[in-house]
């Protein structure tokens, strides 16, 4: 049982007032450009909605969103199944597993912009170690700048690198945490490998998956640094993911009106399939 | 058995071979680069080392980056303190919700805000300032700060502080000398994770620094393409930032899975 005490608010107040400052004023301003129009020196017309249903209706934004869902499609279906078998396959004990664990996470502390070149000077065609061995050694012709697929096929690998590891780790997490009565319990009622997977290790790691699955949804469907360093969007509009296009139309082309609308739309989509992510695997726990 | 420690063992193997790459590309120098394919370098270099070290455009963006991350670090931390004590021993009005919008704010695309940002930062006069950037990150790592630490203080039994209170300790004195020891190893944990996220987000600090507080990116993408593509050069810096976050993880290297195992990043 918590305390009622409503002066708790006054040790919250710092925490509100700094996200407030970071996230209502920023938020507002889009508000405020995404129903105008303006030609520079400040002048603003009113547009009601129509940067709304432009962004709605233009097949460029349909076509990004589209590359978008893919790519978060294929971050999940790679990246949650190959974290969970790694980190079923880890030692529980021992003097490598710190080892292990520092050697996983370190791609993850590594500056966004950095992944990016890094990968682009490991798959340039005759200089990169993947580029050359690919080109030269197994025979097929690969160039990330030339070929959509090779791209696409690119920026997937370069992300399952990036982040599988935070899967690996949060559903070791949830296996260490399991007590050995357990496996004890199935041995004695000679459970197969996977029954212990389907009914002891897999509810158990419920709880981490759900925040693994949300994480891994969130920031692939955000994701911008990586694939921009990489390809640009390239070739062509092929890897052109949501927040690449964003930042072409409110910077490259300074669209003001038209970004900002597109942004909240971005924002609302990546609220509510969090809400949905979060809704449906939780279900469960509510009726239990 | 044996089968069975050779997934990991072929998974780190990927995650370093990019890694190996980079390093062995910046001890060659550009001839051996341009001239053709050599799996490790044949006449080793540091020239591109010196470069970074000696070349002051360089180095600063180091210590900039370092600053504006330690800066976060120390504020998100110290504000998701006495926040996360009050969601974890208190209820009030708006409690809940209020935490689901401080979550909310993790899931904001960084694309949606680079423009309003530095519209923000320029007027209140804190464009191109550690501070700024130190700021625009907590958009993030607050409400990170505050998830973590309000797990690892929900651990600790309530009787501590009621027993302290009645021991006559003032709420400051019991917070400082018995609470903070007690949740240490989860303010490292929030520190940690504080200073990786700062540490990689490269579009706001890039966008809200001109000169004075440049971070690292912003060198290396400038200096890639002012100076045409100097891959050994580009190869080394990149090098570099990959240290600082092996220095803080091999120090945090028992609370990770301890962390992880809270269910909360």
């Amino acid at each position: 049982m918590k305390t009622q005490n409503q002066r708790a608010w006054l040790f919250v107040l710092p925490v509100l007032f700094l996200v407030a400052f970071n996230a209502l004023i920023p938020m507002m301003t889009v508000v405020n450009y995404s129903v105008q129009e303006t030609f520079g020196d400040n002048l603003f017309f009113w547009e009601g909605l129509r940067w709304f249903e432009e962004v709605l209706r233009s097949e460029r934004f349909h076509n990004a969103l589209g590359r978008q869902f893919f790519f978060t499609f294929m971050i999940l279906i790679i990246e949650v199944p190959l974290g969970v078998a790694i980190a079923l396959a880890m030692p529980r004990k021992g003097p490598w597993v710190p080892v292990c664990l520092v050697l996983m996470a370190l791609p993850m502390l590594i500056p966004w912009n950095v992944v990016g070149a890094m990968w682009n000077i490991f798959t340039l065609p005759d200089i990169g170690l993947l580029g050359y061995f690919l080109n030269h050694v197994v025979g097929i012709s690969y160039d990330m700048t030339q070929d959509p697929v090779a791209a696409w096929v690119t920026i997937i690998v370069m992300d399952v690198w990036h982040w599988t590891s935070l899967v690996v780790l949060l559903a070791y997490a949830g296996l260490v945490s399991i007590p050995n009565a357990y496996y004890q319990a199935a041995e004695i009622d000679g459970a197969s490998n996977w029954a212990v997977f389907r009914f002891i290790q897999l509810p158990k790691m419920k709880t981490v998956l759900t925040i693994a699955v949300l994480l891994r949804f969130m920031d692939s469907f955000n994701i911008y640094t990586e694939p921009f360093v990489l390809t640009g969007g390239g070739p062509g509009n092929s890897t052109t993911l949501l927040s690449i296009d964003l930042v072409k139309i409110a910077l490259g082309q300074f669209d003001l009106g038209p970004a900002a609308a597109m942004s909240l739309i971005y924002f609302a989509i990546t609220l509510f399939a969090s809400w949905l992510f979060y809704t449906v695997m939780t279900k469960d726990d509510n009726k239990a | 058995m044996r089968m069975r420690s050779l997934v990991p063992i072929l998974y780190i193997l990927f995650l370093m071979l990019p890694i190996y790459w980079l390093v062995a590309m910046s001890f060659k120098t550009t001839n051996e680069i341009l001239s053709g394919f050599s799996l490790f370098p044949q006449t080793w270099t540091f020239d591109n080392y010196i470069e970074i070290f000696t070349d002051p455009t360089w180095y600063w963006g180091y210590i900039n980056s370092i600053i504006y991350v330690t800066l976060n670090t120390v504020i998100s931390v110290t504000v998701a303190l006495p926040a996360a004590y009050a969601f974890s021993r208190y209820s009030f009005v708006g409690d809940k919700h209020l935490f689901f919008w401080l979550l909310t704010n993790r899931m904001a695309p960084a694309a949606v805000f680079a423009l309003p940002f530095f519209q923000l930062y320029s007027a209140v006069g804190l464009f191109d300032t550690h501070l700024a950037v130190a700021l625009a990150h907590c958009l993030f790592n607050i409400p990170l700060a505050v998830w973590i630490l309000e797990g690892f203080m929900s651990g600790v039994p309530k009787e501590l502080d009621e027993t302290a209170y009645v021991d006559g300790y003032s709420f400051p004195r019991f917070f400082m000398t018995i609470f903070l020891p007690a949740i240490k190893s989860g303010v490292g944990v929030a520190a940690f994770f504080c200073f990786m996220f700062s540490w990689v987000e490269m579009l706001l600090s890039k966008t809200l620094t001109a000169v004075e507080a440049k971070p690292i990116a912003a060198v290396m993408t400038r200096t890639a393409s002012s100076a045409g593509y100097e891959l050994g050069l580009l190869a080394a810096a990149g090098t570099l930032t990959i240290i600082p976050g092996a220095i803080v993880i091999y120090f945090v290297r028992n609370y990770i899975a301890k962390g992880f195992a809270l269910g909360r990043v």
